[in-house]
C-alpha cells in the first residue's frame, strides 16, 4: 500500500501575483524513490510552487504530471487523494488532542453511526510508525511532544493517508541540529521505501547530506540543477545569483581588557528551577564568544539576564568594571551595551512602526533625536535614510512599516540601531534564524567589523555553522551550566558532544574514537556517537 | 563530479538584475492606486457604518410607528397608504433630529435657528474631552474603561475648588479646571498603579472604580461640606470659577468647546510628535520590542492612565462648570461610557474623536427634539450609536453591504507569493 512508486513531473508552471511572477515556466522532476531538493532563498517562489503543487493555487500556465498523467487539483483534499503529502513549516496539530486524534483528523475512521473509531487511528499510527521505523505514541498528547516529535507526527499524517510523494516545507527551520539529524534518518528510510521526497530548504548543509538531486530556483525560475557532491560555495552562488563566501573573514582575535564578567551567575524560572545555573564568562574587548548549545539550555535567559528583561537570583555581571544589578534595560543600553533579541519580530521591531521609527526605539529621548520631549523629525528621517543605505536595508521608503519588510530587513533593521549606539558589548541571540544566505553574509560581516572595532561580543547561537563561523571562542551551555569553553577551531564533532552535556575531555576522547566514521561528515550527529547503535551513518561520496 | 546545468559564472550577465533579494522586498510593498486606498479608509468605514445605522434606525422607527402598524394592517388593500404612512414617519423623525441638532428652519428667530448646533456642540464637550483620553489608552494598549469615575472625580474637585475657594475670576476658573484633571488623573493612575506594580487587569480595576466613584458622589452630598439645602444636590459653584458662556443669554455654549479643540490639538502633539507619546504608542503597539528597547512599560501604563484620567476628569470639571453648576449623583450621565464609543467611532485619533463627539453630541440633542415633536422615542438615539459601534467592530459586515475592498487584500496576496 502506501509505498507505490509515483513519478511527479512539472512542466512550465507560471504563477503571477498582478504583475508579479511567482514562478515563472518551471519545471522539476521527481523520480520514484527519490529526495529531491528545492533551494533557493527566501522569496525566491518555492511556497508558491509547493502551494501549486498541493491544489492551493491554481497554475496561469503549465502542467502537473503524475506518472506522465496531466492532473489537476482544485484544492489539498484533491491533491491528498492522488497521493501527494504536505509537511508545512508551521504543524497543522491540535495541541490537546493526541497523536492518534491528530492523525485521524480530517478523515476520521468510523464505527457504523458515526462513531468515532480511535482504536482505528490508533493502529494506523502503530502501523505507520513500524513500517518506517518511528518511534511515537499514539496516546501522547501533542503539545507534550519536543517540536521534532511534532514533525514526525504530520508526516505519519500524510502517511496514513498513503501518501507516495511527500513535500516537506523548510522542514529543518523549527528543528534542533539533533532533531534535523533525526529527520534526515527519517527521510532516507522513507525514500528506501519507496516515497519519493520533495525537500524545499535553504539550508545548504542539509541538501547536501540528503538529496539525491538539486533544483536550484531564484526569483521564481530554475537557475540550474545539481548533484548533492557540489560544492556548497557552488550551490550558494547558484541560489544567490553571485560569489558569496560562506565563511566570514577576519583576522584572528586580538582580544583587549574583559569588558562583560558574568560571575556564578543563576537565573530561576517562575517555578524555581536553575535555567541558568551558577555561569561564570568572561568577555574581552575585541573578542567573539560564542554561546553555542541546544535550544533552551539557558542560552536565553542567559542573554536576557545580560540585557537586564530577567533577574538574577545570584551571581553578578559586571560591564566594565560596573556592577550592573540595579540598573534598568535603558541605563544598560547607555551605558554601551547592544543587543540583538532571538526573535526580531517580537522584540526586535515593532511591525506598525516605520522603519525611521524602529531605528532609533532606544535613543528617542535623548538628543539629538529630541528636545525637551519634541521629536526631531527632520533627525529622524535623515538618519534613517543614512542607516538604511549603510545597513543595505532594502525598502522602498524609510516610511514604510516594518512589518511590511523580510525577516533579513527587519534583522538590518534591528543591527543598524543598536550599531548607532557606542558600543562595549554586543550581545547577539541567533542573529540570523530564518534569514537567506545573502543576508546571512551581512550580517556575520556586520558583526566581526564591530569586533574589529573593539566591541566584546557574545553570538548565542543554536547553528553549529554560524558558531563555528564566527566564534573566537566557544562556550558551550548544557542545562543551564557552561560545560566548557574552547578555542574557535574546535572539531564540530567535539562541539556537538559537549552540546550533549558531555564533557571537553571525554569528548575529544570520544570523537578521536569515532574519528573515521564521524569525519567524512559534515552534518554528522554528534550523539549517535555516543549511541552506535543507529548505524545508519551515510556513506558520503567524500568531499 | 558535480554539473550544474548552469554555472555560476554565466550567471550575472544573463540576468541584469544583480539584486536578487531586492525581489521580495519590492513586492511587499503596497501597489500604488488612490482609489483603493481611499477604499481600504477606515475613514469611508466609519461613514458607511454611520449610514447603515441610520437605514436599520430607519427601519425601526418605521416599524415602532402606530400610523404605520395600523397602514400595515391593510398593505394588500391600499399599498399607498403604507408607503405613504413608512415615508411620512422616517422623513418627519429624522427632519426633528436635524432640526433638533443643527439648525431649525421652523425657529421663530434667526437666534433659535441656530441654537441646536450650539447645544449640540455643548454637550459635545465632555464627550470629546473624555473621549481623547479613552482614545490615548487604546493607543497604549490599555482599555481604561473608567471615564465615568475619572470624570466624576473631576466633577468632585471642580465643585469643591469652585465653592470653597474665593479667587479673582479665571484663576478660580483655571485652578477648578486644574483641580478636575488631578481629580481624574489620581482616580485613574489607582488602576495604573495596581496594573504596573502587580498586574491587575485594568479593565476590571477601572469598571469597580466607577461603581466606588458613584458611592463616594452620594456620600459626600450628605457632609456638610457638599450640602446643600436642596437634597441630594451639591452647593453652587461660585460665578468666578464658571466656564464663561460665549455667545451671550439664551446660549448654553462655553468656553468649554474651544478648550476641548485645544486639548485635542494637544493630544495629536503629544502622540505624534513628543518622545513620550512615542513610548506610548510603542508600548501599545508591541511591549516586549518596547522593553527590549529600553522603555519601561510600568512607567508607560501609569503615564498613560494618568492622561486619560486627566482629561476624563477635564471632562467632568467642564461638564460641572460649563453647565450643571451644582454637583449631582448623576453629573457624570453616560458620558463615559459614550466616551468609550466616541473614540472608537474616532478611530483613537484626535481629529476623528473630535468629529464623533459631535455627532453623539448631535444625537442627543436631536434626540430630544425628535421624541417631543414626532414621539418618535429618545430610545432610538441610543440603538443608533449602538449600531454604529456593531458595525465599527464588525467591518467585514460594512464592506460586504457596500462591496468594499479589504484594505491590503492585495497586499497580501503578493506577500504570500514572494514568501
Amino acid at each position: 500500500m502506501g509505498s507505490g512508486h509515483m513519478r511527479l513531473e512539472l512542466r512550465g508552471i507560471t504563477k503571477r501575483f498582478g504583475s508579479f511572477t511567482a514562478n515563472d515556466a518551471i519545471d522539476l522532476v521527481v523520480e520514484p524513490g527519490q529526495i529531491h531538493a528545492l533551494l533557493g532563498e527566501n522569496g525566491a517562489g518555492k511556497s508558491t510552487l509547493m502551494n501549486v503543487l498541493y491544489g492551493l493555487y491554481q497554475p496561469d500556465a503549465g502542467e502537473v504530471l503524475l506518472d506522465g498523467e496531466p492532473v489537476t487539483f482544485d484544492g489539498p483534499g484533491a491533491a491528498m487523494a492522488a497521493g501527494i503529502g504536505m509537511v508545512h513549516q508551521h504543524f497543522m496539530l491540535v495541541p490537546v488532542f493526541t497523536v492518534a486524534e491528530n492523525v485521524a483528523l480530517g478523515h476520521e475512521p468510523t464505527a457504523g453511526a458515526g462513531l468515532l473509531s480511535l482504536g482505528e487511528a490508533r493502529r494506523q499510527v502503530a502501523d505507520v510508525a513500524a513500517r518506517f521505523g518511528f518511534h511515537v505514541d499514539p496516546d501522547a498528547m501533542v503539545e507534550d511532544l519536543p517540536v521534532g516529535v511534532q514533525q514526525r507526527v504530520e508526516i505519519i499524517k500524510a502517511l496514513s493517508r498513503d501518501a507516495k510523494i511527500l513535500i516537506l516545507d523548510e522542514p529543518t527551520a523549527v528543528l534542533t541540529p539533533q532533531e534535523t539529524d533525526e529527520l534526515i534518518e527519517i527521510m532516507r528510510q522513507l525514500r528506501d521505501a519507496g516515497t519519493s521526497i520533495l525537500f524545499i530548504t535553504h539550508k545548504l548543509r542539509e541538501v547536501r547530506a540528503v538529496a539525491d538531486r538539486i533544483t536550484v530556483i531564484r526569483r521564481g525560475k530554475v537557475v540550474g540543477t545539481a548533484e548533492p557532491t557540489a560544492p556548497e560555495t557552488e550551490l550558494a552562488s547558484l541560489m544567490v545569483g553571485r560569489a558569496v563566501s560562506l565563511g566570514v573573514e577576519r583576522t584572528p582575535a586580538e582580544p583587549g581588557d574583559v569588558v562583560l564578567r558574568v560571575e556564578s551567575l543563576t537565573v530561576r524560572d517562575a517555578v524555581g528551577t536553575a535555567v541558568v545555573d551558577g555561569v561564570d564568562l568572561d568577555v574581552r574587548a575585541g573578542e567573539i564568544v560564542a554561546v553555542a548549545g541546544v535550544q533552551g539550555n539557558g542560552q536565553t535567559e542567559l542573554a536576557q539576564a545580560v540585557l537586564g528583561l530577567v533577574h538574577p537570583t545570584a551571581g553578578s555581571l559586571h560591564l566594565d568594571g560596573t556592577d550592573l544589578t540595579g540598573l534598568s534595560v535603558r541605563d544598560r543600553l547607555r551605558a554601551g551595551l547592544g543587543f540583538v533579541p532571538e526573535d526580531r519580530s517580537t522584540d526586535g521591531v515593532i511591525a506598525d512602526f516605520s522603519i525611521q521609527e524602529n531605528l532609533v526605539l532606544d535613543l528617542v529621548d535623548a538628543p539629538p533625536y529630541s528636545r525637551r520631549g519634541a521629536i526631531d523629525r527632520g533627525r529622524l528621517r535623515r538618519n534613517a535614510e543614512q542607516r538604511v543605505v549603510e545597513f543595505d536595508v532594502r525598502t522602498s521608503s524609510v516610511d514604510a512599516h516594518a512589518g511590511t519588510l523580510s525577516g533579513g530587513n527587519q534583522q538590518k533593521v534591528v543591527l543598524a540601531r543598536e550599531m548607532s549606539r557606542p558600543l562595549r558589548l554586543l550581545v547577539a541571540s541567533q542573529p540570523t534564524r530564518g534569514l537567506d544566505v545573502g543576508s546571512i553574509e551581512f550580517v556575520h560581516q556586520r558583526i566581526v567589523r564591530e569586533r574589529d572595532n573593539g566591541t566584546a561580543v557574545v553570538i548565542v547561537s543554536t547553528e553549529l555553522d554560524e558558531v563555528v563561523a564566527l566564534a573566537d571562542r566557544i562556550a558551550v551551555m548544557y542545562r543551564g551550566r557552561v560545560v566548557g569553553v574552547v578555542p574557535g577551531g574546535t572539531d564540530r564533532d567535539v562541539l556537538g558532544l559537549m552540546m550533549a552535556g558531555v564533557p571537553l575531555d571525554e569528548a575529544v576522547a570520544q570523537t578521536a574514537a569515532h574519528h573515521t566514521t564521524l569525519g567524512a561528515l559534515d552534518t554528522a550527529p554528534p550523539t549517535q556517537a555516543a549511541q552506535p547503535t543507529q548505524a545508519a551513518q551515510p556513506e558520503e561520496e567524500g568531499r | 563530479m558535480s554539473q550544474p546545468a548552469a554555472p555560476p559564472p554565466a550567471q550575472p550577465p544573463s540576468e541584469p538584475q544583480d539584486a536578487p533579494v531586492a525581489a521580495p522586498a519590492a513586492t511587499e510593498e503596497r501597489p500604488p492606486g488612490l482609489l483603493q486606498d481611499v477604499l481600504a479608509s477606515s475613514w469611508l468605514m466609519t461613514v458607511c457604518a454611520i449610514v447603515l445605522a441610520l437605514v436599520i434606525g430607519a427601519v425601526l422607527i418605521a416599524a415602532a410607528d402606530p400610523d404605520v402598524q395600523s397602514s400595515a394592517g391593510y398593505l394588500f388593500a391600499r399599498p399607498s397608504d403604507f408607503f405613504t404612512a413608512v415615508w411620512q414617519t422616517i422623513s418627519s423623525a429624522y427632519a426633528a433630529l436635524f432640526q433638533g441638532a443643527v439648525f431649525d428652519w421652523a425657529a421663530a428667530s434667526p437666534q433659535r435657528a441656530i441654537r441646536p448646533l450650539t447645544e449640540t456642540l455643548t454637550i459635545s464637550v465632555p464627550l470629546i474631552l473624555a473621549g481623547l483620553g479613552v482614545g490615548i489608552g487604546f493607543r497604549a494598549g490599555l482599555f481604561n474603561i473608567g471615564a465615568q469615575g475619572q470624570i466624576t472625580l473631576g466633577a468632585i474637585l471642580a465643585s469643591w475648588v469652585g465653592f470653597t475657594w474665593h479667587l479673582p475670576a479665571g484663576l478660580h476658573l483655571a485652578v477648578a479646571m486644574v483641580g478636575a484633571a488631578i481629580g481624574g488623573a489620581v482616580w485613574a493612575s489607582i488602576a495604573g498603579v495596581l496594573k504596573a506594580r502587580t498586574g491587575a487587569h485594568e479593565v476590571i480595576v477601572t469598571i469597580m472604580l466607577n461603581n466606588i466613584a458613584v458611592f463616594l458622589v452620594l456620600y459626600l452630598l450628605t457632609t456638610s461640606v457638599f450640602r446643600s439645602p436642596t437634597p441630594q444636590v451639591g452647593r453652587t459653584v461660585a460665578e468666578t470659577a464658571m466656564l464663561p458662556g460665549l455667545l451671550g443669554d439664551g446660549f448654553r455654549l462655553h468656553l468649554g468647546f474651544p478648550l476641548a479643540l485645544l486639548a485635542a490639538l494637544g493630544v495629536w502633539w503629544l502622540m505624534e510628535r513628543s518622545t513620550v507619546g512615542f513610548r506610548f504608542r510603542a508600548v501599545g503597539s508591541n511591549p516586549h520590542a518596547a522593553r527590549t528597547a529600553g522603555m519601561s512599560v510600568p512607567w508607560v501604563t501609569i503615564t498613560v492612565m494618568a492622561v486619560a484620567g486627566a482629561l476624563a476628569g477635564l471632562a467632568g470639571g467642564a461638564q460641572l462648570l460649563g453647565t450643571e453648576r451644582n454637583l449631582t449623583g448623576a453629573i457624570a450621565g453616560s458620558i463615559g461610557f459614550d466616551a468609550l464609543t466616541v473614540a472608537l467611532l474616532g478611530r483613537s485619533k484626535p481629529l476623528g474623536t473630535v468629529l464623533a463627539g459631535i455627532l453623539f453630541g448631535a444625537f442627543a440633542a436631536g434626540g430630544r427634539l425628535m421624541q417631543t415633536r414626532t414621539g418618535t422615542p429618545i430610545d432610538i438615539v441610543l440603538v443608533l450609536q449602538s449600531l454604529i459601534v456593531l458595525f465599527i467592530a464588525a467591518p467585514p459586515l460594512v464592506r460586504a453591504v457596500f462591496r468594499l475592498r479589504a484594505p491590503g487584500e492585495r497586499r497580501r496576496s503578493t506577500a504570500e507569493a514572494a514568501a
